[in-house]
């Protein structure tokens, strides 16, 4: 998807432009807004770029720096804390082989804290894409990330 | 089951029941009649009812429904704007999901019925980013209700006219607050102003904009099928009607659960959550959320009322109740909720910005095992601004936790003060 084809699907006024950059951020392979985009957003909506920059740096579903095709959102709200979220943390650094905030290098996923996901009642929880995971263990961690992997070549 | 005789299945009575993709399903379990009835009368009538209710408002606040409404009827200015809020953020809670997930035209009907009473012709649905299967229900929803006319030009028939926009919000907690929410529409990154003005009189694009929560949409239909004065006779005399409670934490049965007004914690706690595991002891609860009260064990016997709570200067906030055994370390957990705070102050204001950062130094004093008598009159003249201080809810709110921790567990911060310097 290019900008355009973005905002031409979501509207150019100011009211469309945070969707119309989470659907773009969506179709680009590393899931991020490069400083090209932003300029790009800017041109054509004539919003000022500073203002396209600071909703790209405020909103923590839009990022600016190159991230995988799957990001692992993990909870870290005191119910999962209190029920664990510190094992899941550990379980996908060791499978995954990378830090928090990381991604790994064939750039299939990325790792990152989330607030809480309203799944409280299935702590410790974690979500990619639009599918919540609660009640985790190290196997449960380990299997939902090979059905991703799984998914590589689609 | 031994919880039947506390639950009380209003708002979640068709949970389950029906297949939240089926319009018909809904229309069949009684769904879109309170709109028929809403279309029969005037705007005031309709607000006499809510206001008979005494309906309160579920995202926190608790303010009077009716009132709301009746300001926004009385404000100048036009295009009007209704606003549902689904940005459920508050750490605890998840309510919200469960009801655009379960029943999402109970919330369209509820609105419609609002939006009807005072006049607007346009509406929206905040819902918050990550909450996408709600997005999707959501938009099938009102789809459906625009083909079966309950939604678009001229509703059944009525001559009156109104319809919904779903708007996805992109990752941040702050933005549940109603400014923060009202800037993010407007397509700006969401940070707080000053009020008043309040958005009853100056909100979406400074126009009148009526701002509820999910579930208080959901109250509406009932409202009007069973009367006001019938509704007001659920809960307490100043709580009234249910309320969503999500239980979770060091709980057996964690869950969503729909409870009486006036219920008590510990009731909640061991009927429904089934009590602690392990055979381990309640520490503490907190309630409402991250920015909500930290209470002890011996506390409760407290009731779901807000008048009993605001005695004890405590509240229910949007029902979320999160247990916590006797191995949990309270400023462990303190530590972890001003750090949630920290990460989602949208940094506009120096009380809140620079407040939490001078917070979590001080936590980690006490963690350290550095921390003076100093420190400790430090924190509390600190949390102290920032409650007085801060321009939202949330830097006011952010160190509430931290102050009831202080009022309860005092013996948690004074064992860790190593010395008594001047
Ligand atoms: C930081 C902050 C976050 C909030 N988040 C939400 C939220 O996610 N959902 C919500 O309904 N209200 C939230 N509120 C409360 C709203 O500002 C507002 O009071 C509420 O939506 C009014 O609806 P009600 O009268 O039906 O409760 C939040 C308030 C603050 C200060
Ligand atoms: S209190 Fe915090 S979140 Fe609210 S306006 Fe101030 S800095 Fe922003
Ligand atoms: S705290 Fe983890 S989902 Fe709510």
């Amino acid at each position: 998807m290019l900008v355009k084809e973005a905002l031409d699907k979501y509207g150019k006024t100011p009211d469309k432009l945070i969707g119309a950059m989470l659907a773009y951020q969506k179709s680009t392979l590393c899931n991020y807004l490069t400083e090209e985009d932003i300029k790009e957003f800017a041109k054509e909506t004539k919003i000022p770029e500073s203002r396209i920059y600071s909703i790209a740096s405020f909103y923590s579903l839009l990022s600016m720096k190159e991230r995988g095709k799957y990001i692992v959102m993990v909870c870290y709200d005191v119910p999962c804390y209190i029920n664990g979220s510190v094992n899941v943390v550990n379980e996908l650094e060791k499978i995954l082989e990378i830090k928090m905030g990381q991604t790994t290098t064939d750039k299939l996923f990325t790792i990152e804290y989330s607030s809480c996901l309203g799944c409280c009642d299935k702590a410790p929880a974690l979500q990619i894409g639009a599918t919540l995971y609660g009640n985790l263990t190290p196997e449960k961690i380990s299997s939902i990330l090979s059905t991703y992997r799984g998914k590589k070549d689609e | 089951m031994s919880n039947i005789e506390i639950t009380k299945n209003i708002l979640t009575a068709r949970f389950d029941a029906i297949n939240p993709d089926s319009i018909d399903e809904y229309i069949s379990h009684n769904g879109y009649s309170a709109l028929k009835k809403s279309l029969l009368k005037t705007g005031e009538e309709i607000i006499n009812d809510i206001k008979t209710s005494n309906l309160r408002g579920r995202g926190g606040a608790a303010f009077p429904t009716g009132i709301k409404m009746e300001a926004v009827l009385k404000a100048y200015g036009s295009p009007k704007y209704i606003i549902c809020n689904a940005d459920e953020g508050e750490p605890g809670n998840f309510k919200d999901r469960y009801l655009m997930e379960k029943d999402p035209h109970q919330i369209i009907e509820g609105i419609i019925i609002c939006a009807y009473a005072t006049d607007i012709k346009h509406g929206y649905i905040f819902i918050r980013g990550e909450y996408i299967n709600a997005i999707n229900i959501m938009r099938k929803a009102l789809e459906q209700a625009r083909v079966k006319g309950y939604l678009g030009d001229n509703i059944l028939d009525s001559g009156y006219s109104f319809d919904i926009e779903i708007y996805t919000g992109a990752g941040s907690y702050v933005c549940g607050e109603e400014f923060a929410l009202l800037v993010t529409i407007e397509g700006k990154p969401g940070r707080s102003t000053y009020k008043p003005p309040f958005p009853t009189t100056s909100g979406l694009y400074n126009k009148p904009t009526q701002i509820n929560n999910v579930e208080t949409f959901c109250n509406i239909p009932h409202i009007i099928n069973m009367g006001g004065e019938e509704f007001s006779k659920i809960g307490t005399s100043s709580s009234t009607g249910t309320k969503l409670i999500s239980l979770s934490g060091n709980i057996i049965s964690p869950g969503l659960y729909e409870v009486e007004l006036g219920t008590s914690i510990r009731d909640i706690i061991n009927k429904l959550g089934n009590g602690i595991p392990n055979n381990r002891k309640i520490k503490m609860v907190q309630i409402g959320g991250a920015s909500g009260p930290i209470i002890p064990e011996n506390m409760l016997d407290i009731k779901l009322d807000t008048k009993e709570m605001k005695k004890l200067d405590l509240c229910f906030g949007s029902g979320a109740i999160i247990v916590m055994d006797d191995r949990i370390d309270v400023l462990d957990i303190l530590k972890r909720i001003t750090e949630f705070f920290h990460h989602e102050s949208c940094g506009k204001c120096t009380p809140c910005r620079e407040g939490l950062t001078q917070m979590l130094i001080l936590l980690d004093r006490f963690t350290d095992g550095i921390a003076t008598t100093n420190d400790l009159a430090l924190l509390e003249i600190l949390m102290e601004t920032m409650n007085q201080a801060s321009i939202c809810g949330l830097g006011q709110a952010a160190p509430i936790a931290t102050q009831k921790v202080l009022e309860y567990f005092r013996e948690e911060f004074t064992n860790k003060i190593c010395s008594t310097d001047s």
